[in-house]
């Protein structure tokens, strides 16, 4: 992963609340064995219709998407994070994310901000107004500016998931710096628990 | 002592390491894979020169894009039937079991784990799946993940995750006749709303929840993440013992007995305290139907669809087609579907069967049974419930996610109208431009006979 320290550029606004990753990338996209590519399918049901704010040659080239409440529900597919990457998103602000949407952005560089209902509504209507206007995010910090817009704040990110975006760190290679923990967890796990490679577990012992 | 709901002991007992401002490190005891949402995790394991940890812990299924017909036949479209080479190959060069097409135990993911006795009470279960929440029903700890996430279990067999608060979703009363468990769901989704669960594990308890079978506990599980919950749980008790025993990786014998001990120590504490609470009263429930574009937008089947207080609301008729104040019961549908995680269990199909035994669909209504696995189908053909739908004039189908995904041929066609027992009413769902209405088994099989939303009792 690329490291992600600051994010800036202009925005474009999605006010709709409750947008499932069904309308991020539908599902006919999922076929494909590759994680690139998906750029051409983001929101591609809503980008037939022309006046569609990704159609609008004044959000041309925007890295961060301002979204309503309860952004990336539904499906776990990690597409949709893809889909935003390749289209040219680096961040995505709402006021709320599902929980696995979150998860799968920071996995793959793209970064879920978080922020109050209020500063959401208003960074959404200062971008539709102002398609030029500058919005910076600072990973290091946790803060979203919008100095035109009047918006300083600050956004949750756990300590481990903001060292990892700022240094760029391979998740699955930090963990492997734990295999001696996760030995000894399985060196204690209990006898009956199933494998998957037999009709059952034979029983030694208890 | 303090006391611990459910869902914090079953984490406890995973944690593998823990600091103070990082997310756990977390143990897990069952990987489910499939097709979709795997061939980019394997691909990064061989770009890394990483290997599967525990092939033993994982099992794989095709089930997302598989066709529910002409299984004898290649598989007709070339980027699907190249997902399908990619998982087989896969697996065979990590060692991973498969069930593959044309196996009697392939079938949905979150079908065939609770039917081999892979589910047990007290484990942690991922898939690249957001309804994995299905397995929660056993007293597991289950929850969807991403394909980096896949990838991190696939090579570590360990997901990194902060500790979820913990929600109670208590319902009690008898169910009135004709309320299923997928009413119940619907009604809990349709108050707390798509967000009302997020950060959180919702735990089911109350009478009715206790009163349930294994697969009307697994149909409320199966919907948590619809609420934006990170997973469901019911505790284990004599059903899900009764449940699981016997089948092909339950424990058996000294096993069995010492497990069963364990399991029932996993009970919430009584006086351990949750995050959020929710009360539902059953015995006021009435079958629920859902006119919008979420699994929130639902309303009794008795009552009128509502009049858009917002955009959004505005947004969903426009797309569904629907005017409010319209009768849930005036609104004619173009195709049912019987299947999905949600309400494809044996127990769904004889709720169907016995609505539609010795009548007929309407006509002009394409009506299907997709089982949730091949075991499932072959249970069903021995009772004799194939014919029973196959008279009546549905299609019965080979098992897969089919229709409620819409990655197979099995599509609805732009503003056609489906009333299907699946668990998710997004735009496009099921096709694009496709209409989704979510319903119980019952109430479809009643809807494929009159042709418009009715609940079994109404029919003539």
């Amino acid at each position: 992963m690329e490291p992600v320290r600051i994010i800036e550029g202009t925005a474009a606004p999605l006010d709709r609340s409750d947008v499932d990753t069904d309308q991020i990338i539908p599902s006919e996209w999922l076929k494909r064995v590759e994680r690139t590519g998906f750029g051409e399918g983001l929101f591609s049901d809503w980008r037939a219709d022309p006046a569609f704010v990704l159609n609008q040659p004044q959000y041309e080239g925007a890295s961060i998407l301002v979204a309503g409440t309860n952004f990336g529900t539904g499906s776990s597919r990690e597409h949709a994070v893809w889909a935003l990457t390749d289209y040219g998103f680096r961040a995505v602000v709402s006021p709320r994310f599902a929980d696995i949407f979150r998860t799968n952005s920071t996995k793959a560089g793209l970064l879920p901000v978080q922020v109050d209902e209020v500063t959401g509504r208003a960074l959404l209507d200062a971008v539709a107004a102002d398609p030029t206007i500058t919005v910076a995010i600072d990973v290091e910090a946790r803060a979203l500016r919008a100095p035109a817009a009047g918006i300083d704040t600050t956004f949750p990110l756990d300590d481990f998931t903001r060292w990892r975006l700022l240094e760029g760190l391979d998740d699955i290679g930090l963990t492997l710096r734990h295999q001696d923990a996760i030995a000894a967890y399985e060196a204690t796990r209990p006898p009956w628990l199933p494998i998957t490679t037999g009709p059952s577990r034979p029983i030694t012992r208890f | 002592m303090t006391t611990q709901t459910m869902s914090e002991k079953v984490w406890d007992r995973h944690v593998v390491h823990a600091v103070e401002g990082e997310p756990d490190l977390l143990y897990i005891d069952l990987h489910l894979i499939h097709e979709v949402t795997t061939p980019q995790a394997f691909d990064g394991l061989r770009m890394n020169g990483r290997t599967v940890r525990r092939p033993d812990l994982t099992v794989a299924t095709m089930d997302h894009n598989v066709p529910t017909v002409g299984l004898d036949l290649p598989i007709a479209d070339p980027i699907s039937a190249r997902q399908i080479d990619a998982l087989r190959r896969n697996c065979a060069e990590f060692g991973i079991r498969l069930y593959p097409m044309g196996h009697i135990r392939q079938g949905i993911v979150h079908v065939i784990g609770p039917d081999l006795g892979l589910t047990q009470p007290g484990m942690t279960i991922v898939c690249g799946d957001s309804h994995t929440s299905t397995h929660g029903a056993f007293g597991a700890l289950a929850f969807g993940i991403g394909t980096s996430e896949v990838e991190h279990v696939l090579a570590t067999q360990t997901v990194r995750q902060a500790r979820p608060q913990a929600m109670a979703v208590t319902v009690d009363g008898d169910l009135p006749p004709g309320v299923t468990a997928k009413d119940v769901i619907l009604a809990i989704i349709g108050r707390i709303g798509t967000g009302g669960g997020v950060g959180h594990i919702i735990e089911y308890r109350g009478s009715t929840i206790g009163a349930l079978s294994m697969e009307g506990r697994m149909t409320i599980c199966n919907m948590s993440i619809e609420g934006g919950a990170r997973a469901g749980m019911v505790q284990a008790d004599d059903t899900t013992f009764a449940h699981l025993e016997g089948r092909p990786h339950a424990p058996r014998g000294a096993a069995w007995e010492a497990a069963l001990d364990d399991w029932r120590a996993l009970a919430t504490d009584e006086g351990a305290t949750f995050d959020k609470e929710v009360t539902v009263d059953a015995s006021r429930l009435r079958p629920h139907v859902s006119w919008g574009t979420n699994p929130s937008h639902v309303v009794p089947i008795d009552a009128t669809v509502p009049e858009p207080a917002d955009e959004a609301a505005r947004r969903a008729l426009a797309y569904m087609g629907l005017q409010g104040g319209t009768p849930l019961r005036d609104i004619a549908v173009d195709a049912v579907f019987i299947g999905s995680c949600t309400n494809s269990r044996l127990e769904d199909l004889r709720a169907a069967a016995a609505v539609v035994a010795g009548r007929k669909v309407n006509a002009g209504v394409r009506a299907m049974v997709v089982p949730g696995s091949m075991q499932v189908r072959a249970d069903a053909e021995a009772e004799g419930i194939d014919r029973v739908f196959l008279d009546a004039g549905f299609e019965w189908r080979a098992a897969g996610c089919s229709m409620c995904l819409g990655m197979n041929p099995d599509i609805l066609r732009p503003g056609e109208r489906c009333a299907s027992t699946s668990n998710r009413n997004f735009e496009g769902r099921q096709g694009r431009g496709g209409r989704t209405h979510l319903v119980s088994p019952a109430v479809a099989a009643a809807t494929a006979v009159a042709g418009r939303f009715t609940t079994p009792e109404d029919l003539p």
